[in-house]
């Protein structure tokens, strides 16, 4: 899938991924897709769950090998 | 969305240990990366937490003044639950956390203020031991009582006692 802006959170737990996340998404605009590459199984039903929360769109998740790449569309500012 | 929009989280943090008050901290930046209006209220055992690290805790009278002798907290006081083992099992998972880029309970109390966490420490605990708003660090809001924290408990999507 392709992303406007990657976030790597490579060897971060939680709740630095979504932490960062959080943070990360205020740069994008909004219609803009954000890919979080994560290592930490955790985001995967933690970055739905923030979406959920959050109003933000969950897009879908890829494994590569050890690596998660989740993909979140900013629906609003 | 507004602030008043917000949906709210409240905590307890009744413990002042190394553990429980990690998890706390990953609970309220988490909730406020979800975009929930947190408020921690810190009493008891959980000030130690929001203790200044440097300089004297000041109070008044022997008793009080052998409590925080010997409970004088700090954020880079704090022992584990479990396993503190005269610091040294505190001294290993403090590395393990480091291992993993855990942030420490100073970074995520930065994190929390930031992203507009409400500390809150409790005026009864606080008389009790004795202490002064000195005692504290910078970063906590305000003093209130259990009032204000079941005002905003009753408030609360999510409200924990740790």
């Amino acid at each position: 899938m392709k992303a406007d802006q990657t976030l790597d959170c490579v060897g971060l737990y939680c709740p630095m991924p979504i932490y960062r996340t959080g943070e990360k998404i205020k740069e994008l605009k909004t219609g803009e897709i954000l890919e979080v590459v994560a290592d930490d199984k955790g985001i995967k039903l933690d970055m739905p769950a923030w979406c959920k929360t959050t109003g933000h769109e969950f897009l879908g998740m890829e494994e590569e090998g050890d690596e998660i790449k989740v993909y979140v569309k900013k629906t609003h500012e | 969305m507004a602030d008043k929009d917000k949906e709210k989280m409240t905590i307890v943090v009744f413990s002042g240990e190394l553990d429980k008050a990690l998890a706390a901290f990953n609970l309220a930046t988490t909730g406020a990366s979800m975009g929930m209006d947190v408020t921690m209220f810190f009493t008891f055992w959980g000030l130690n937490i929001i203790k200044k690290n440097e300089g004297g805790i000041k109070s008044t009278g022997l008793m009080r003044k052998m409590l925080n002798f010997m409970n004088r907290g700090g954020s880079r006081r704090l022992k584990l639950s479990k396993f503190h083992m005269f610091g040294l099992g505190t001294w290993m998972m403090k590395r393990l956390m480091k291992d993993i880029n855990h942030p420490t309970i100073d970074e995520l109390i930065a994190m929390a203020k930031e992203m507009g966490v409400k500390l809150i420490a409790c005026t009864t605990s606080i008389g009790v031991m004795g202490l002064g708003e000195d005692a504290f660090r910078g970063e906590v809001d305000n003093l209130a009582g259990a009032a204000y924290f079941l005002s905003e408990a009753r408030e609360s999507k999510v409200s924990l006692f740790i």
